[in-house]
């Protein structure tokens, strides 16, 4: 699928029903670590003016958008990506992920969401040990119940889509970094989930894999993916429609550098400057 | 997710340390191979009992001489004799016995051409001896009541001696010298089998009683006299006339100081048969731990297992994987262990039970098969899914985070 059919699709949209709503919303949300004295707010948000207590983090999400999440070590950046991603429970606070709030979801329900709706991309890679690209990708796919030769056209064309037609039987050890991180992106779009989190993607990356990698988001962001992507490097939030910056568990600042609907900024100029229309993923 | 998928995983997470999986199957396989071959060889004990009871006969007595309490002075013990067993043999005073043999017992070198050998014993008896001890000829004849009254050097002997002594060459109508004394071989016997250590009833000369009697014991007494019921139901009228008879002849009038002894044989070996049982029990009880010892060797390698794939099972649950998938795929894991390892220990087993152990032949009891299959597979869910379940609730954050 090229961006400029998903344009239009979307284009014809938002005529029919308006804008859709937030993907995520998030209302007042605070996430704590010990007790007492010892107690880490990763995430408080402004403290309430009357009694200090920390009123907690508050923010909605488009579909469509490419958050850039900014901070230093320790702002609770991942502590954020995990409680969108279902990984971990707040301390506080409500989080509806379209428009269903997760706090009432029993864990069975839970791992249908983070199943259908999240697609992970870790810093760490996270592939299963000892197993083939192939299988790898086609594992979100063996939780969701897809019949296997389903399974198999579909992961094929997911690595193909990240470049790594030619790696499909490469256990995790027998590729490089960059490969590894196509790899979890392979497996994080696979099952086309509606959000893309993605903890510091490029962060054990070189150059060239990091530009391989943030090519393919921004790919899949073009194509209607909503992505949040968590990242201290400045030219990788560059990539990004919105830039959040976190201090202490706090949002301080909310940049938007591009439109929602469209591709994201990186991306549209590349297309403004080359008259050719990009397809998605790196090298063929 | 499909049970094909769950075994497939299975197979790679064992495959992933196989000298791990294989010795932890081992300790399965070790485990039910020892059920499977202990209570075979206690069962084949038992039933090496019971076929010994049934080569006997169900209906025969022994009388032997020796006091019941033990208590009595030698010189009051009055000798079992031929005389004694003509005294049982009358049919008017004893209506419940069938048949009479007195018996002697000697030990003899027997030579056959160049050949020597020392059978297992040499008996002097009657013709009746043959039907009361169950004994068979397979080839050739029994010797006769006339060979009896003429004292005819003549023997009918074992299948194990007849292998000994003459090898493939046909026994029957070939002369023996027995302690110097020349016998012809009249008869063979078949074989009974159930040898157990030292005795083996296929080792036997049996000859005419005088003509024993003449050339080793010496006429004065017999060793044993076998009776014969007239069925199995009157083995205890039987026994009773014994003991009068005899009391008569021994000129006895205590009933409780007795010279001598009637044992029915098949209570002998009944009370034979259960020591065996506990015998079987006993075994299947320490095979038993043993197949416990190896569930708790599955434990123990899920344990270790599942701490190392502790950011497996994170990277699974955050790719949507439910509870019951991860608890199915080490539930399965440690299932197939137990299924591969008990599966090896029935082969193993079975296998084993073709060797005779320290002088029995086991015999495998299907049951024991199954049973030690089944719960070796229950063993494996059972102690998989303390590992399994633990690992299934893990949340999975707290698992990504696992160094
Ligand atoms: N499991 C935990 N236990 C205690 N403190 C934690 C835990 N996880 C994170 N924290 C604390 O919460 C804060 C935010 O952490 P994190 O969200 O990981 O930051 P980052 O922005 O670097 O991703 C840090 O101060 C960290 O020490
Ligand atoms: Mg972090």
């Amino acid at each position: 699928m090229n961006h400029r059919r998903a344009r239009k699709s979307r284009a014809v949209e938002e005529q029919r029903q308006g804008p859709p709503p937030p993907v995520i919303q998030v209302r007042g949300l605070t996430k704590s670590y010990g007790h007492g004295d010892a107690t880490v707010h990763a995430l408080r948000g402004p403290a309430d003016p009357v009694t200090g207590e920390p009123m907690g983090v508050t923010l909605d999400i488009e579909q469509g958008d490419f958050v850039a999440v900014m901070g230093s070590s320790g702002s609770g950046k991942s502590t954020l990506m995990n409680i969108l991603g279902c990984l971990d429970v707040p301390t506080g606070g409500r989080y509806l992920l379209d428009g269903v709030d997760v706090g009432h979801l029993d864990e069975q329900q839970l791992s249908l969401v983070r199943n259908r709706k999240i697609g992970f991309i870790f810093q760490s890679f996270n592939l299963v040990p000892r197993t083939t690209a192939l299988a790898q990708v086609e594992l979100p796919l063996a939780y969701a119940g897809v019949r296997a030769a389903e399974r198999r056209r579909r992961a094929e064309a997911a690595l193909t889509l990240v470049g790594l037609d030619k790696r499909m039987d490469h256990k995790p050890n027998e590729l490089s970094g960059g490969q590894q991180q196509r790899v979890a992106v392979a497996r994080a779009l696979v099952t086309a989930p509606a959000m893309l989190l993605a903890d510091e993607p490029t962060g054990n990356l070189d150059t060239r894999s990091t530009e391989e990698v943030l090519s393919i988001i921004d790919g899949l962001n073009a194509t209607g993916r909503t992505v949040v992507l968590i990242t201290h490097e400045d030219e990788v939030a560059a990539h990004a429609k919105r830039v959040l910056r976190l201090v202490d568990g706090q949002v301080i600042s909310d940049v938007r550098q591009g439109a929602v609907a469209g591709p994201p900024p990186l991306l549209a100029d590349t297309l403004a400057t080359t008259r050719r229309v990009p397809l998605v993923g790196g090298p063929r | 997710m499909i049970l094909w998928q769950m075994i497939r995983f299975a197979f790679a997470g064992l495959a992933a340390n196989k000298v791990r999986s294989a010795l932890t199957m081992l300790g399965v396989l070790i485990g039910v191979a020892s059920v499977i071959l202990l209570l075979a060889v206690g069962n084949g004990s038992s039933v090496a009992v019971k076929n010994s009871i049934t080569a006997l006969g169900t209906n025969s007595l022994t009388v032997t001489s020796g006091s019941a309490g033990g208590a009595r002075t030698a010189s009051t013990v009055k000798k079992l004799t031929v005389d004694d067993a003509r005294a049982l043999a009358d049919p008017s005073a004893a209506p419940d016995i069938k048949s009479v043999a007195p018996v002697v017992t000697a030990s003899a070198t027997a030579d056959y051409g160049n050949i020597s050998y020392t059978p297992g014993s040499v008996i002097g008896t009657y013709p009746a001896y043959f039907e009361t001890a169950n004994e068979k000829i397979a080839h050739g004849d029994y010797f006769s009541s006339d060979d009896v009254l003429n004292s005819s050097k003549v023997a009918v002997i074992g299948s194990t001696t007849a292998q000994q002594l003459f090898d493939t060459e046909d026994p029957v109508g070939k002369k023996i010298s027995l302690g110097g004394t020349p016998f012809t071989v009249v008869g063979v016997l078949a074989t009974k089998g159930g040898a157990t250590g030292f005795n083996d009833p296929d080792d036997v000369v049996i000859a005419p009683l005088p003509t024993v009697q003449n050339a080793f014991t010496g006429f004065s007494s017999v060793n044993q006299i076998l009776v014969q019921a007239t069925s199995a139901d009157t083995t205890t009228q039987a026994q009773s006339e014994i003991t009068q008879i005899l009391m008569g002849t021994h000129s006895l009038t205590d009933p409780t100081k007795l010279d001598f002894r009637v044992s029915n044989q098949s209570q002998l070996l009944s009370a034979r048969e259960s020591t065996s049982q506990t015998f079987t029990v006993l075994l299947g009880a320490v095979a038993a731990i043993s197949l416990l010892v190896g569930g708790i060797g599955i434990t123990n390698i899920m344990l270790v297992t599942v701490t190392e794939r502790t950011r497996e099972i994170g990277i699974r649950k955050a790719l949507g994987a439910p509870k019951a998938v991860i608890l199915g795929q080490f539930l399965a894991e440690s299932t197939l262990l137990s299924v591969i390892g008990a599966g090896l220990g029935v082969a193993v087993g079975m296998a084993g039970s073709h060797f005779s152990v320290v002088g029995i032949k086991p015999v495998v009891i299907p049951s024991s098969v199954l049973g030690a299959f089944a719960i070796a597979v229950a063993i494996g869910l059972f102690f998989g899914s303390y590992p399994a379940n633990r690992a299934a609730s893990l949340r999975p954050i707290d698992a990504l985070r696992h160094e």
